[in-house]
């Protein structure tokens, strides 16, 4: 924004500077004053019995609540936790598997089946079996994680390799490149993106995945505050808890994108 | 027909690709050789096969039948001596412009050391007008910085051949004559031998010193006319009698087997129908 900002432009806003501040606050705060009209809209609406829909104050004041009495930060802090583990075990085994797959078609098309098999299974239908391998300890759910991440990046991983433009390999070939050189200063460059992208989708999948992987015997975190409201049925602490996972979800999604703007300012944008 | 200081030889080389419509042959029975120093432009229609015989002497691909020679043994995968220009231009992008142009000193191919990379890297960034980018993108960079970001980075790993792939096509006019007189004078400093493929007569004039007219697929050698303008080559070249002369006698060569390979696709299109 810096040097963009000092230029005086023409604009529809005509209170310059402090008008592009505003239009910014305005831009970030817009979607969100939206869902909550929307919000209240519903539970005035009549269409449901307002009973059922807390308003978000009450939420609010339940998300203090359970702030202030310490045990939210431990349920975010496990649920976080656990998503990492999947998401960075997850990812690590689909970049390898899912470049070899984009990297050699014939692979491709003898897993292919395999991998579209596996990855429509919901992870929680696999919950029983989970158990019945892997107890209902910590690791229990940390694989579901890890099942739903690999799944979605490994998809990812291969469809980005398996574009990589043959154009750069001969460029290096003609300049003297040895297969060993053209993978790793050509080929791994190309597939840096491709893997980012991958972590960016497993992220989201596990976020996603996180309450069925959480209905193994969880103790803590979030999806486990879910349920035991659910089972009193405390729906403003249900709210409070989706709107948590969402909110941890976007601020991990946001960082890992200016992350990857970071590590690949090469790129051509259109933004 | 062999000549003395011979460098490439095409001898009766076909080349069959097998596709999912059958086989298509995309060069029949093709023999040509070229010189040291020499430039040579192929010309003929889109889709005639003139990229797969650059791609045989690249090392990217085999004759079917045949031998693609160079100082008379086969040629079988690519070579840092023989450098290659796509008209995609094939700057890396990940790299900046000076990390393009030092990629090939890189390799352990063509290791030199730090301080001679810096200088080859310094030399062929000012030689290319590319002084105020050295650190940039190349996206950033215009269709014709890119090209000749491209030729900068063949050029420093010193190859003895050039072989261009249409490599100003995707240039707006002005930068494709510019691009031409760049790569001239960049000629007239250094030699290479170089093959060209090109739909322009008038680049292919204006550039080589022999022409191969392509037939339509499958490709043969038409024609091969000798260029009879001296080196260097300015810019009133262009405007000369006898350039435009000649430049009217290829032409004519050249759009006859243009027709012919439009109505061999009309053809497959109406008998595909049918």
């Amino acid at each position: 924004m810096g040097a963009e900002s000092s230029t005086p432009r023409p604009s529809s806003w005509p209170l310059g500077r402090s008008g592009a501040i505003v239009r910014r606050i305005a831009h970030f705060l817009g979607p969100w004053a939206l869902i909550l009209a929307l919000w209240y809209g519903v539970r005035y609406s009549g269409f449901f019995e307002a009973s059922l829909i807390p308003s978000p104050v009450q939420v609010a004041s339940r998300l203090w609540e359970m702030l202030i009495g310490g045990q939210l930060a431990l349920d975010m802090y496990m649920s976080t936790q656990r998503v990492f583990l999947g998401v960075v075990l997850g990812t690590a085994c689909a970049v390898p598997v899912g470049f070899l797959l984009g990297w050699y078609k014939g692979l491709r098309s003898f897993m292919d089946p395999l991998i579209n098999f596996f990855r429509a299974l919901p992870p929680i239908a696999l919950i029983p079996l989970v158990i019945v391998y892997f107890g209902i300890g910590e690791s229990a759910k940390v694989i579901i994680l890890f099942y739903a991440a690999f799944f979605a990046s490994v998809i990812v991983m291969y469809e980005g390799i398996s574009q990589i433009s043959p154009l750069y390999i001969r460029v290096a070939q003609t300049l003297g490149a040895s297969d060993a050189e053209i993978f790793r200063k050509v080929i791994i460059p190309l597939a840096i993106p491709h893997a980012l992208t991958a972590l960016r989708v497993a992220l989201g999948v596990a976020w996603a995945t996180l309450v069925a992987a959480e209905l193994v015997a969880a103790q803590q975190g979030l999806g486990a505050v879910i349920q035991d409201a659910s089972a009193y049925f405390q729906l403003d602490t249900i709210y409070m808890g989706i709107i948590c996972i969402g909110f941890i979800a976007l601020a991990m999604d946001v960082a890992l994108r200016r992350l990857t703007r970071r590590a690949l300012v090469w790129q051509e944008r259109n933004d | 027909m062999t000549q003395r200081n011979e460098r490439i030889r095409f001898e009766n080389v076909s080349k069959v690709f097998d596709t999912d419509d059958g086989s298509i042959q995309v060069a029949e029975d093709v023999s040509f050789g070229v010189a040291d120093g020499e430039f040579v432009s192929l010309v003929g229609p889109s889709g005639c096969g003139k990229t797969t015989m650059l791609n045989m002497v690249a090392g990217f691909t085999q004759p079917t039948t045949g031998t693609v020679e160079l100082d008379g043994a086969p040629i079988d995968g690519p070579g840092s001596e023989r450098g290659m220009m796509f008209q995609d231009y094939g700057v890396f992008p990940w790299l900046s412009v000076e990390d393009n142009i030092a990629f090939g000193l890189r390799l352990r191919a063509n290791r030199v050391s730090d301080a001679e990379r810096r200088r080859i890297v310094d030399h062929f960034i000012e030689l290319m007008g590319l002084s105020e980018f050295r650190r940039a993108y190349p996206k950033t960079l215009s269709g014709g910085m890119r090209q000749r970001l491209a030729l900068a980075r063949s050029y420093a790993v010193n190859p003895e051949f050039l072989l261009m792939d249409e490599p100003f096509g995707a240039l707006d006019a002005q930068t494709r004559t510019a691009m031409q007189d760049l790569l001239l004078s960049v000629m007239g400093e250094v030699r290479k031998t170089v093959m060209l493929i090109t739909h322009s007569v008038e680049e292919a004039l204006y550039l080589s010193s022999r022409i191969l007219v392509i037939s339509a697929r499958p490709s043969r050698i038409r024609r091969v006319i000798e260029v009879p303008f001296g080196f260097p080559r300015t810019a009133e070249l262009r405007d000369s009698a006898a350039f435009a002369d000649l430049r009217s006698e290829v032409r004519e060569h050249v759009m006859r087997e243009y027709a012919a390979q439009e109505s061999q696709a009309r053809h497959q299109q109406t008998t595909g129908q049918a």
